[in-house]
C-alpha cells in the first residue's frame, strides 16, 4: 500500500452561503408538488419513470405470452402485438431508462456529490420535470386514443409509420411523435442544469478530477444527450410533418392498396440516418452513467480505491465522443454505400477498446478487494458479466459481414436486451438499494433484496441466453407468430420456456416494489453513512437530507473519493471533506 | 450528416479545449487539501451561472440546425430535387434582422455605460426590428403561397417553410426574453441583473443571426432561377 506521507493540511475555514440565496418552500403543495429542491425532482423523475416502465413490463409479458404460447391468447391479435413491441421498447429506452438515470439520479446525486445545495436553475429543473410528466401523460394517452397506440416498432421508419396499414396510424403514432418532442424539451431543460451545475455548482476543492465516477457519467451522457435528442427532435417533427400536413420529407412515392398516394420524392433512409443518430449516443446515455453509478459501487462495497481512475475519466470521455461516429453500423442492411459499412464497422470496434478498459478497472478494483456481497455490490458484479457479454455479441453484430445474416433475428433481440436492457437495470436496481437508505434513512429488506437479485439475474440469463440461440436458429424478430415452418420447430419449447421465466423474473419485481414500501415504513434505521462511503452524499447534516442539503456551511473537499482502507484511518475510509488522516498510534 | 459532423467537431474541440485546462492528467490519489479559493463571490467561478446555461443552450440549437441543413442538403443531392425560387422580401428581412442585432449590440454597450435612456431606445428599436422580421417572413410565406408554393409542394418547399419556422419560433421565444429584459428596464434598471439579462438577449440574438445567415446562404446557393 502507498504509505500516506503527505503534508499537513491547512484547515479551510468553511465557505458560508447567504441563505437568501436559497428558494424556500411555503407550503405543502410547493414542498412536495411543485418543488424546487432537486432531491424531490429526483423522486419524481424516478416514481415516474418506474410507473410507466410498469407498463411496459406488462406489455413484455404479454408479448412473451403470445410468443411462447401462440394461438392461446385470443385478445392479443397481431395488431396488439405490435403495439406491445412498439410501445414496450420507447417506454423502457426513453422513458423509463434515459429519465431514471439522468432525470433520477442525476437529480439526487449531482448537488449533493459535488456539494452544492441545488441545481444552479431551480425553477427551470421543476419544469422540466412537469414537462416529461405531460410527454408521459400524451403517451399513454395513445393506449386509450382511438385505433390505439402506434405499431410501427420504436424505430418508428417511414415510409411504414405513417400509412395506414400500421396499427395506430391514425391517433397513435401523432401522440408518439408529441410525446418525444415534449420529452426531448423537457429534457433539455434538465439537461442544461445538469450541465451547468455540474461545471459552477461544485464546492471548494472538488476539482473535476476529484469527482465520483457517477458524476463522470452522468455529466458525460447529459452532454451527449443534450447534442443527439436534436436529431430524434428533428426526426420526430419532420415525421409529424409527413403524417399530419401532408409533406414528403420521408414519403417516397409510393401505392397503397393499388391507390397511388399524394406523395413524393421523399427518403426513408433520411429518417434512418437521424434517428440513429440519435439512437447509437442513446445507447450510451444509458450506460454511460450505469458504468459511473457501478464503479462506485465496486469501489466501495470492495473497500477498494477504484482501479486507474484516470483512466476511467479518460474511457468515459472517449467513448462519449466515439459514440457520435457509429450510428450507421444499425444500418448495415438499409441499402447504403458499403464503404460506409466499413467505417462504421471500424470504428464501432474501435470504441470496445475504451469500454475494455473499463471493464478491466472493475475487476481489478475487486482483485483482492475486501468483498462484501451486499445487495448493491451483487447487481454491480451482476452488472459487469451481464454487461461483458453482451458487449461480446456486440461485436459480432458490429461486423457489417456478420451482422447481414443476424440482423432482424432474434439474435439482435438477445444482444440488445443484454447490453442495454438486461445491463443497465441491473445498475439501476443496485443504485436504488445502494442510496435508498440516503433517500429515506432506511435500509431495504436484505433477504427480499437477495431474492430480487438472484431471481432477476439467473433469470435474465434463463430469458436471454437462449433468445441468442433463437436467433442463430434464424428465428425472426418481429413475428407475430412463426406457424408451420419447419425449420424453426425447435423454436416453440423453447420460445415457451423463455415465456415462463419471464413471468417469473417479473413476480421478482413486484417482490422488489413491495420492498421499497415496506422498507419505507419497517426499514431499519440507516444511520447516515451505512456503507461506510467516502463521497460527499453521505456526509450529510440529515438523512435525508434537508432542502438545501448542508447546513449553514458548504463541506470543503480534501481529497478523492476512493480513500479506502487507508492504513492508520480511524476508519478503513476517508471521507472526502475530512482534512487529513486521524492516526491512531 | 456532414454538415452535423463538423458542427460537432467545432463543438467537440471546445469540450476538448476547456477538458485540457481541467488537469486531466493530474493524480488525484496522491493529492490533499483544498486548494486555491474559488475566484468569484459564491463557489461559481468567473461566468455567471446564466451566461453559461445560455451558451449550453446555443450548442443544442445549433445541433438542431446542423441537423435540419444536414437533411435538407442530404435530400438535395437526390435526383428529383426541384429548386426553388425565393422572394426578394427575405432581404428586407435580413436586413431587419441585422438591425434588430445591431440594436442589442447599443444596448448592451448603453447597459454597460449605465446610460438608461439609450438603453431604453437600442432595446426598442432591437425589439421592434425583430417583430419585423418575424412579420416580413410571415409575409414571404404568403409571397410564396400566392406564387402557388405551399408546404406540401415539393421537398425544396417543406424544407424552406419548416426550416424559416423553427428559426422563427426561436426568435419569438426570444422575443418574450427581451420584452421581459425591457419591462425590467423601463421599471427603473441599471443593476447588475438588468445588465446580465441585456447581454443574454443580445448574445441570443448573434447567434440567430448567424443561424439565419447560414441558413440564407444556403437557401440562396441552392435557389432555382426566378418564375
Amino acid at each position: 500500500m502507498v504509505d500516506i506521507a503527505r503534508g499537513p493540511t491547512d484547515l479551510v475555514p468553511p465557505a458560508e452561503v447567504e441563505d437568501a440565496e436559497l428558494y424556500h418552500p411555503k407550503s405543502w403543495i410547493t414542498k412536495y408538488v411543485f418543488s424546487q429542491d432537486a432531491k424531490v425532482i429526483a423522486i419524481q423523475y424516478s416514481l415516474t419513470a418506474m410507473a410507466i416502465g410498469l407498463v411496459a413490463l406488462v406489455l413484455s409479458w404479454l408479448m412473451r405470452l403470445q410468443l411462447g404460447f401462440p394461438g392461446y391468447f385470443s385478445f392479443i391479435s397481431p395488431e396488439s402485438y405490435y403495439q406491445f413491441i412498439t410501445m414496450h421498447g420507447m417506454i423502457m429506452v426513453i422513458y423509463l431508462l434515459t429519465a431514471l438515470f439522468l432525470g433520477g439520479f442525476g437529480n439526487y446525486l449531482i448537488p449533493l456529490m459535488i456539494g452544492a445545495r441545488d441545481m444552479v436553475f431551480p425553477y427551470v429543473n421543476m419544469l422540466s420535470y412537469w414537462v416529461y410528466l405531460l410527454a408521459v401523460l400524451v403517451l399513454v394517452a395513445s393506449f386509450f386514443a382511438p385505433g390505439g397506440p402506434t405499431g410501427a416498432g420504436w424505430t418508428l421508419y417511414p415510409p411504414q409509420a405513417i400509412l395506414s396499414g400500421t396499427p395506430g396510424s391514425g391517433w397513435g403514432i401523432v401522440l408518439m411523435l408529441s410525446s418525444l418532442i415534449l420529452f426531448i424539451i423537457g429534457f433539455t431543460m434538465g439537461g442544461l442544469n445538469y450541465v451547468v451545475t455540474v461545471l459552477q455548482g461544485r464546492t471548494r476543492g472538488m476539482t473535476l478530477m476529484r469527482m465520483p465516477l457517477t458524476i463522470w457519467g452522468i455529466f458525460t451522457a447529459t452532454v451527449m444527450a443534450l447534442l443527439a435528442f436534436p436529431a430524434l427532435f428533428v426526426g420526430a417533427v419532420m415525421l409529424l410533418f409527413d403524417r399530419l400536413l401532408g409533406t414528403s420529407f420521408f414519403m417516397p412515392a409510393i401505392v397503397e392498396m393499388g391507390q397511388f398516394l399524394e406523395r413524393d420524392g421523399g427518403s426513408p433512409i433520411l429518417f434512418q440516418h437521424l434517428f440513429w443518430f440519435f439512437g447509437h449516443p442513446e445507447v450510451y446515455i444509458v450506460a454511460l452513467p450505469a458504468f459511473g453509478i457501478v464503479s462506485d459501487l465496486i469501489s466501495t462495497h470492495a473497500r477498494r480505491n477504484i482501479f486507474g481512475y484516470r483512466m476511467m475519466v479518460w474511457a468515459i470521455v472517449a467513448i462519449g465522443a466515439l459514440s457520435f461516429i457509429v450510428w450507421a453500423h444499425h444500418m448495415y442492411v438499409s441499402g447504403m454505400n458499403p464503404y460506409f459499412g466499413f467505417f462504421f464497422a471500424t470504428t464501432t470496434l474501435i470504441i470496445a477498446v475504451p469500454t475494455a478498459i473499463k471493464v478491466y478497472n472493475w475487476i481489478l478494483t475487486l482483485w483482492r478487494g475486501d468483498i462484501h456481497l451486499t445487495v448493491p455490490m451483487l447487481f454491480a458484479l451482476g452488472f459487469v458479466v451481464t454487461f461483458v457479454n453482451g458487449g461480446l455479441t456486440g461485436l459480432f453484430l458490429g461486423n457489417a459481414v456478420v451482422d447481414v445474416p443476424l440482423s432482424d433475428t432474434m439474435f439482435v433481440v438477445a444482444h440488445f436486451h443484454m447490453v442495454m436492457g438486461v445491463a443497465p437495470i441491473l445498475v439501476i436496481l443496485g443504485a436504488i438499494y445502494h442510496w435508498y437508505p440516503k433517500i429515506t434513512g432506511r435500509m431495504l429488506n436484505d433477504a427480499l433484496g437477495k431474492f430480487h437479485f438472484w431471481v432477476t439475474f439467473l433469470g435474465a440469463y434463463a430469458i436471454f441466453f437462449p433468445m441468442h440461440y433463437l436467433g442463430l436458429m434464424g428465428v425472426p424478430r418481429r413475428y407475430f407468430e412463426l406457424g408451420e415452418t419447419i425449420s424453426l420447430q425447435e423454436s416453440h419449447s423453447l420460445n415457451a420456456f423463455i415465456t415462463v421465466v419471464a413471468l417469473l423474473v417479473g413476480f421478482a419485481q413486484m417482490v422488489f416494489l413491495f420492498n421499497l414500501g415496506w422498507s419505507l415504513f419497517r426499514g431499519r434505521e440507516a444511520g447516515s453513512n451505512p456503507w461506510r462511503a467516502t463521497t460527499l452524499e453521505w456526509q450529510t447534516p440529515d438523512t435525508p437530507p434537508r432542502h438545501g442539503n448542508w447546513g449553514k456551511e458548504l463541506p470543503v473537499v480534501y481529497r478523492w473519493a476512493y480513500d479506502y482502507s487507508v492504513p492508520g484511518a480511524e476508519q478503513d475510509f476517508l471521507p472526502q471533506n475530512q482534512p487529513s488522516p486521524v492516526r491512531s498510534g | 450528416m456532414a454538415v452535423t459532423i463538423i458542427f460537432l467537431a467545432v463543438v467537440g474541440s471546445v469540450i476538448a479545449w476547456w477538458l485540457s485546462r481541467q488537469r486531466l492528467t493530474s493524480k488525484p490519489w496522491l493529492e490533499e487539501g483544498a486548494g486555491e479559493p474559488p475566484a468569484g463571490p459564491g463557489s461559481g467561478g468567473p461566468i455567471p451561472a446564466a451566461k453559461l446555461g445560455l451558451w449550453v443552450f446555443l450548442a443544442v440549437v445549433g445541433s438542431l440546425f446542423a441537423l435540419f441543413i444536414s437533411a435538407y442538403s442530404m435530400r438535395m443531392h437526390m435526383g428529383d430535387w426541384r429548386p426553388l425560387s425565393l422572394p426578394d422580401l427575405l432581404w428586407v428581412n435580413t436586413g431587419l434582422l441585422i438591425f434588430s442585432s445591431f440594436a442589442l449590440h447599443r444596448a448592451v454597450l448603453a447597459a454597460r455605460r449605465e446610460d438608461g435612456g439609450n438603453l431604453e431606445a437600442a432595446l426598442l428599436a432591437g425589439t421592434v426590428s425583430a417583430a419585423g422580421f418575424l412579420i416580413g417572413q410571415i409575409l414571404a410565406w404568403r409571397q410564396m403561397a400566392a406564387g402557388g408554393v405551399f408546404l406540401a409542394s415539393s421537398p425544396a418547399a417543406s424544407f424552406f417553410y419548416l426550416i424559416t419556422a423553427v428559426h422563427g419560433l426561436h426568435l419569438a421565444g426570444g422575443l418574450v426574453a427581451l420584452t421581459r429584459a425591457g419591462i425590467r428596464v423601463a421599471r427603473g434598471g441599471g443593476t447588475e441583473r438588468t445588465r446580465l439579462s441585456v447581454e443574454l438577449c443580445a448574445v441570443y440574438w448573434h447567434f440567430l443571426l448567424l443561424v439565419w445567415v447560414v441558413l440564407f446562404a444556403l437557401l440562396l446557393l441552392t435557389r432555382g432561377g426566378t418564375h
